[in-house]
């Protein structure tokens, strides 16, 4: 099973003709990844290490069936891109862009709340999403996966890298990994992932990385000992971040919370989710809980 | 971004909003010839530093006379301020607002801000201003009013005048508080802010809504669109360090240990700190070379760790997607041609090209007599850090005592 990409995901590359694009499509290849087209506004016509290029992301879908897209753009085109593909109503679109301003989200967001599309979005400034072994679409070192029955939901790209090669030496593989983004305005949430890895038969446990700052772990927490039924371990960065180098205030009374990292990790423990205090113990936790 | 106040006012007036008649010094001289200027009765003079909290901290005074203006500018030019905000190290004064005094009849709150759940901008407003808004939200939140913010539509005078009724603003003032909030909304917008804090909008003498003070945040993000807000920038506020972070677009804060860290990505760097502290050790600094980073930004992001005195030993955690392990390499080889340091380098590197960067750093280390230690894993690699950097079983000692 696993969740959101697998080996039928037929993506478009938004940006393919760019360094970054060029680079990780060819490594998303080598992965395995069934890439269909790339998207360049101007280069219709042309191809890139055999892929063929579109002036846009409908001719992209008409021609080769693509029925997602991941994004490569500069911060200055990429809200741009990603409207393309919500427009095209593509399934999945990840957008691997770091930069992207904080107003320009907020329109992305309200197209897609208020437009008819289907297109889910993960990120921006994330690493992708990879189901091992069938479908890499993003930035992530792809060898150090492996399928399996851990899920990894994460705000930081390294650090999920680091919690796959944890479960990894323990000798756990992963269903899906997906990084959200550490973004304010962001795609997909924990919960909308937690959802979708509930039904998911292969997943048996479910590893959330979170990091200081907004209420999301804690809302994820709450949801979690509500409706979740796989165990959770969870790490939150930040411990030891010092507190107050913010200059205002006005941000931290919309949730009225503490968004402090202790507090997340109790908030999260209170949940009944296991919670590693350590960077280095995720794997660790992750054994542990699948072993009971 | 944050902005000054004089340059956050200075934003203001381009859209017409009321603020009192004011002007910058950086001498004493110079703040006289602006009171002189503005004439008037009485004058406040508030220091230019990027700090909540500086009225308690003498950064704030009010003057009823030309000599009291020279003598209290003297006094607050060049003094240290130190909040919550700035730490113990305080900023220095190198600037100060003089600004005609204002009869004050009515406090009150407006913000405006980026509400993360709800993926909108957000209006906050209360009847109680000048005091900090958390404290508000937490004592008394009757009196705290919120509301999202259409993108498509904007403001509207409407909702300008519902949050006037709602906070308890008299009839009289309705019109007045909703053009000046659709006023200030529009320059929030147009800029691109994070946040824009009236605290306290007053109501003054003559029944005027006015800006008493003013904070602006700018999304770093957009600032490529705002290339005059970008020159407002003021290196004077940063540490040495942090100055030449930002001219290399590196994400670093300076911190109070003797380890130094190089990572990439935020929730590792983070991470790296946490188990540092974790291990009984202490970072210097936190330093994010983020994605794409080549060879060139390594270069310079260890350069700025080299040149940070109280660093004893630096450690590399890298974990290869976007960067490349070879190019983190010979960044730094590089960086330690250009600044020689015998200091102790803890190495991990993991994920794209690892085995290309193990060997890069094996063979220059071995030409150039570099002092590197290599770690298998995160835990490995921290441990070995706080071990050096203590230099000695004072590892074993704190850790024990934590």
């Amino acid at each position: 099973m696993s969740i959101l990409v697998n080996n039928r995901t037929k993506v478009v590359v938004q940006g393919l003709s760019g360094s970054q694009g060029k680079f990780h499509a060819q490594r998303m290849k080598a992965y395995g990844t069934n890439i269909v087209a790339g998207v360049v506004p101007g280069r219709g016509g042309s191809d890139v290490d055999g892929t063929p290029v579109f002036d846009t992301m409908e001719e992209a879908i008409r021609s080769t069936g693509a029925n997602a897209s991941i994004v490569y753009v500069p911060p200055a085109y990429a809200a741009d891109a990603i409207m393309e593909a919500v427009d095209a109503n593509l399934d999945l679109c990840v957008c691997i862009t770091e930069g992207i301003p904080v107003r320009d989200m907020i329109k992305v967001k309200r197209l897609m709340k208020t437009s008819s599309s289907r297109t889910m979005l993960i990120g921006p400034n994330c690493p992708g999403v990879i189901t091992p072994g069938e479908c890499k679409m993003g930035i992530m070192p792809g060898e150090i996966h492996k399928p399996g029955t851990v899920g990894i939901i994460s705000k930081s790209g390294t650090l999920t890298y680091e919690a796959v090669k944890q479960v990894g030496e323990l000798g756990y593989g992963q269903s899906t990994c997906i990084g959200i983004g550490g973004d304010p305005i962001i795609g997909l949430k924990y919960i909308d992932l937690l959802k979708m890895f509930q039904y998911d038969a292969q997943t048996e446990c479910v590893v959330l990385i979170g990091e200081i700052g907004s209420q999301a772990e804690v809302k994820a927490g709450e949801w979690i000992k509500q409706n979740f039924s796989k165990p959770v371990v969870s790490f939150i960065a930040g411990q030891t971040a010092p507190a107050g180098k913010r200059m205002g205030h006005a941000g931290a009374i919309i949730s009225g919370g503490d968004d402090t990292a202790a507090a997340k990790m109790k908030a999260l423990e209170e949940c009944g989710v296991y919670v590693a205090k350590s960077p280095a113990d995720i794997g660790k936790k992750v054994a542990e809980v699948l072993k009971k | 971004m944050y902005l000054h106040e004089f340059q956050a006012k200075g934003l203001l007036r381009n859209y017409d909003v009321p603020v009192p008649g004011h002007g910058v010094a950086s001498t004493a001289s110079d703040a006289l010839r602006v009171a002189k200027e503005l004439k008037g009765e009485a004058w406040v003079l508030k220091a230019q530093v990027h700090a909540g909290g500086r009225g308690k901290a003498g950064g704030v005074k009010i003057v009823k006379a030309f000599s009291e203006v020279y003598d209290e500018a003297t006094q607050m030019l060049g003094m240290k301020i130190v909040t919550q905000q700035t730490g113990p190290e305080g900023k220095i004064v190198r600037r100060i607002l003089v600004e005609k005094a204002t009869e004050i009849k009515q406090e009150i709150y407006l913000s405006f801000l980026v509400d993360r759940e709800a993926e909108q901008h957000m209006v906050i407003a209360s009847s109680e201003g000048g005091v900090e808004i958390e404290e508000v939200a937490r004592t008394k939140p009757s009196a705290v009013v919120k509301a999202h913010l259409n993108p498509v539509t904007g403001m509207g005078h409407f909702l300008g005048r519902k949050i006037a009724k709602s906070i308890g603003l008299d009839s009289s003032l309705l019109n007045q508080f909703a053009d000046v909030a659709n006023k200030l909304y529009q320059c929030f917008v147009d800029h691109d802010c994070m946040m824009l804090e009236i605290n306290p909008l007053v109501v003054d003498g003559e029944g005027q809504i006015i800006c008493l003070d003013a904070k602006i945040t700018v999304d770093d993000n957009a600032l490529y669109r705002h290339p005059r807000i970008e020159e407002m920038k003021d290196y004077g506020e940063l540490e040495p360090q942090e100055v030449r972070a930002s001219i290399f677009d590196l994400s670093y804060v300076s911190m109070e240990g003797n380890i130094g860290c190089m990572v990439n990505g935020a929730g590792l760097a983070m991470a790296t700190m946490d188990i540092i502290k974790q291990n009984g050790g202490d970072p210097a600094n936190f330093l994010d070379v983020g994605g794409g980073a080549d060879a060139n930004k390594v270069r310079e992001a260890f350069k700025i760790i080299l040149t940070d005195p109280q660093v004893k030993v630096i450690f590399v955690n890298i974990f290869g997607g976007i960067v490349r392990c070879d190019l983190i390499a010979e960044g730094i080889l590089k960086a330690s041609e250009d600044v020689p340091s015998d200091r102790h380098i803890v190495v991990r590197l993991d994920g794209t090209n690892v085995e290309e960067g193990r060997k890069i750093l094996q063979e220059g280390a071995k030409k150039s007599g570099l002092n590197i230690v290599t770690g298998n894993t995160m835990a490995d690699a921290a441990k070995k850090a706080v071990k050096l950097a203590a230099g000695d079983d004072k590892t074993d000692q704190k850790k024990a005592s934590a």
